[in-house]
């Protein structure tokens, strides 16, 4: 009896690409649900915006580069910037800003550099880093959480996709009073005020740590990326040492002065920590590769974290500190090759 | 002063009887439940053998005629180094040349040809042989030569030519890890015949002039350990240890286990020896023992014969040049049509063209794989830098980097990333969620930086 004969190995494990991007995907179904129940449906709005913009530019992008789209576009990865950018819009961007940041992330970021794999900077951390920079207003129309005691007006799906969409808000509502800054923004604000934080977390936005509600999604998506180590899609050394190099400092300065310096858990729990330590740094194409690497690389994600916070002009730091630690992989990945055996 | 001269026979040596689990490699379903359960089945005899010349980088002269007679025992061909093969049947030998052979490519070898036309009639060469305490290393490393014994755990690598005399050995380490899935035959051995794998051991210690052994199996195998245990324990004090290594792919690469017994490794470029140990297979071990208790010469081997395309999965004891397909047919005979046919594990053994191939000594298991195991390859993808392959490297390679720099083209980057010491175990590829062919460009690369340059263990 004839075989066919090919080399080996004959055998493989079951994960590839697209199943890895689908339990990404998974992972974030806790933390979207948390978001909308605070923040309302703007986020599902987005990430159907963010989405198609991103399969289209994707499309596009291979179709110029003469590639076969069918296998690109199934894997997943298009889909995975594209939730990952909207999760860090307000719910309440005008649909052609999400356009252009996941046209930027898929076609500029990702494509301009070789597509899937060989992209320097994580695509989604460079489409909202462009948003940032182009249309900086539209990135602060945050709404209050809905957590009781603020004067939360809950938009539907009908209206928050029609103000992204149109502009026009329901009658009786206008943007100053739906809209409210972020505990990241209030804090960076009144304390360049020489307000105390004491007097700072009386403000209904915060919480018991960090942001009321912002608390709530940060637990959910931990339970994300906690499934995602668990189903071994992700490492530890990413979210370990960056949620240390962001928590570390802020500890030193928190017990030197903690009416100036926010408390370790405030950082943790506000903005994009926790979603940036388990799902955006993670990112293997643009993060360091080796164990020791991987360590390397989110102490830093988190240092320059905390570093943006706390002494830079945004808010939030996550974005800028992944894309400038994007920079220094190839230096991290020549400095933490392992010996081989026997060399 | 060399590293050798550093650690001499008198240097201690620690081994870890538990090693922590490596890091490394992979661990899965290992399919061992299939074959391993049924006792070692010994084949009827064959009708005609295919006895290969080539064995590892050396091809044997013939010593026989078409046409002559020979005895089951018999040299018939001889290698540079003495080491010799022997008719595995009694009959005549019906044609010398080119035969296609199970190896890593579908390929031609020299060959004897030996028609079966009588029950074994040992040939008078077959005596047993003096008590091995008595002989010196020299002697009994010619005798182990003549007996045709090289490294049945699939390397071929001549027995004798490891057992040499040379610098001083710290430790014997007998290698019953049989990391590969499917695989059983080094188990079964261990579970019925493991005072013959202590015997053995005892020769090897002698010639190699140590007094320290130690037989590794893995953690998924508690019958063969207790075997073992069992067996030390009547051999009383012989120096002998026992260590049970994590069931995990590839624990039994000879490099990789004497890192995991010992903490030690090989230098790049050298040999075991270098450090100052041996390692051999446990069946190899055992055939040296046979060889010193009746005089037989290697004519047989256990093989499994498994996978889901068999009706009856087992080992059995089959005479060297058995064509594959009177196994198949011992284990029942073709369940499914099966989609593949593998020589060795499904990592690092050859994909057979054919079944009426004969078995050879490197023969340790015969797989019929259906799509339920070797699935279909799926396309390949860009490597999205995973570190998936990193992970699981055993010899801490950065294979994504040797992927990137054999497309780029860069070959001078691959003696930088460490090629040479890549071990060709696939571990990479299984783990690699893009399905890129990493090891067989690897393979491919290295032939093409050293044309006709072989390895050696």
């Amino acid at each position: 009896m004839k075989f066919g004969t090919v080399p080996a190995p004959h055998w493989r494990g079951a994960d590839d690409v697209a199943a890895m991007m689908r339990h990404v995907l998974y992972a974030l179904v806790p933390a979207a649900a948390a978001y909308t129940y605070f923040f309302g449906p703007g986020l599902l709005v987005n990430v159907v915006i963010a989405s198609a913009a991103a399969l289209a530019t994707e499309a596009l992008a291979l179709r110029l580069r003469g590639r076969g789209a069918r296998l690109a576009l199934s894997d997943g990865s298009a889909i995975v910037t594209a939730v990952l950018l909207a999760f860090c819009l307000p719910p309440l961007t005008p649909w052609w800003v999400t356009v252009c940041g996941s046209a930027f992330a898929i076609g500029v970021a990702k494509h301009l550099y070789g597509g899937l794999g060989f992209n320097l900077f994580n695509p989604a951390m460079a489409g909202y880093a462009l948003l940032l920079v182009a249309f900086p207003g539209y990135l602060s129309f945050w709404l209050p959480p809905n957590v009781g005691d603020l004067d939360y007006r809950a938009l539907t799906l009908a209206e928050s996709a029609t103000y992204t969409l149109t502009g026009t808000l329901p009658p009786g509502a206008d943007l100053d009073a739906v809209t409210r800054a972020t505990p990241l923004t209030v804090v960076k604000a009144e304390l360049g005020q020489m307000h105390t934080l004491s007097e700072i977390v009386t403000d209904p936005v915060f919480g018991d740590f960090g942001g009321a509600g912002w608390e709530w999604i940060g637990n959910f998506v931990t339970l994300g990326g906690l499934w995602l180590l668990y189903r071994g899609i992700i490492r530890w050394q990413v979210p370990a040492a960056m949620l240390a190099g962001l928590m570390l400092p802020a500890l030193l300065l928190y017990l030197t002065d903690a009416e100036t310096h926010p408390s370790p858990l405030f950082h943790l729990y506000s903005g994009g920590a926790l979603l940036g330590a388990f799902f955006i740094a993670t990112d293997p194409v643009s993060s360091a590769i080796t164990d020791r690497g991987r360590l390397v690389y989110g102490a830093g994600c988190g240092l320059l974290t905390f570093a943006v916070r706390t002494w830079g002009v945004f808010p939030d730091g996550v974005a800028v500190a992944v894309l400038l630690m994007n920079l220094l992989v190839p230096a991290i990945d020549h400095y933490t090759r392992p010996r081989p055996y026997g060399h | 002063m060399t590293s050798a001269d550093l650690r001499s026979a008198t240097t201690p040596w620690r081994y870890d009887p538990q090693p922590r689990r490596p890091g490394w490699g992979i661990h899965g379903a290992t399919f061992k439940r299939v074959s391993r359960q049924a006792p070692i089945q010994v084949a009827p005899l064959p009708a005609v053998v295919t006895l290969c010349l080539r064995q590892g980088a050396v091809t044997a002269v013939p010593l026989v005629t078409t046409g002559e007679r020979v005895d089951t025992g018999q040299p018939v061909a001889v290698a540079a180094d003495g080491t010799q093969i022997h008719a595995s049947v009694t009959g005549i030998v019906t044609g010398i040349g080119p035969h296609p052979v199970p190896g890593p490519e579908p390929g031609l070898a020299p060959c004897i040809v030996v028609r079966r036309d009588a029950p074994d009639r040992w040939h008078e060469s077959c005596e047993p042989l003096p008590e091995p305490s008595r002989l010196d290393a020299a002697d009994i490393c010619r005798r182990i030569a003549a007996a045709g014994i090289v490294g049945l755990g699939g390397a071929l690598f001549p027995t004798a030519r490891k057992l040499a005399p040379g610098a001083p050995i710290r430790a014997l380490l007998v290698n019953g890890v049989e990391c590969e899935p499917w695989i059983t035959c080094d188990e079964v051995l261990l579970r019925e015949r493991a005072a013959t794998v202590i015997a053995g051991a005892r020769i090897a210690m002698h010639a190699l002039g140590t007094a320290q052994a130690v037989i590794a199996v893995e953690g998924d195998m508690p019958e063969a350990r207790v075997a073992v245990h069992d067996a030390l324990q009547a051999a009383g004090d012989c120096g002998i240890g026992l260590a049970v290594v994590t069931a995990k792919y590839p624990a039994g690469g000879e490099r990789q286990l004497i890192e995991l017994l010992t903490g030690e490794e090989v230098p790049a470029g050298g040999l075991p020896r270098d450090i100052g140990y041996v390692v051999q297979n446990v069946g190899t071990l055992a055939a040296i023992a046979a060889l010193f208790r009746s005089g037989e010469p290697l004519v047989s081997r256990i093989v499994t014969v498994t996978g889901s395309g068999v009706a009856a999965p087992g080992n059995v004891e089959a005479r060297i040049g058995t064509p594959m397909r009177d196994l198949v047919d011992l284990a029942g005979g073709y369940r499914y049509p099966p989609t593949r046919l593998l020589m060795g594990g499904p990592m690092m053994g050859f994909a057979l063209p054919d079944d009426d191939l004969a078995i050879t000594k490197a023969t340790n298991c015969i797989v019929a794989a259906t799509a339920a195991e070797v699935a279909p390859p799926r396309p390949e993808m860009a490597c999205i830098r995973c570190g998936e392959c990193v992970q699981a490297c055993p010899a801490r390679l950065l294979p994504h980097e040797l992927h990137a720099a054999l497309r780029r083209g860069d070959t001078g980057l691959l003696g930088e990333l460490a090629l040479d010491a890549c071990i060709e175990c696939g571990c990479c590829d299984f783990v690699c969620p893009s399905q890129i062919p990493l090891t067989a460009r690897f393979v491919a690369a290295r032939r093409a930086a050293s044309p006709g340059g072989e390895a050696t263990p």
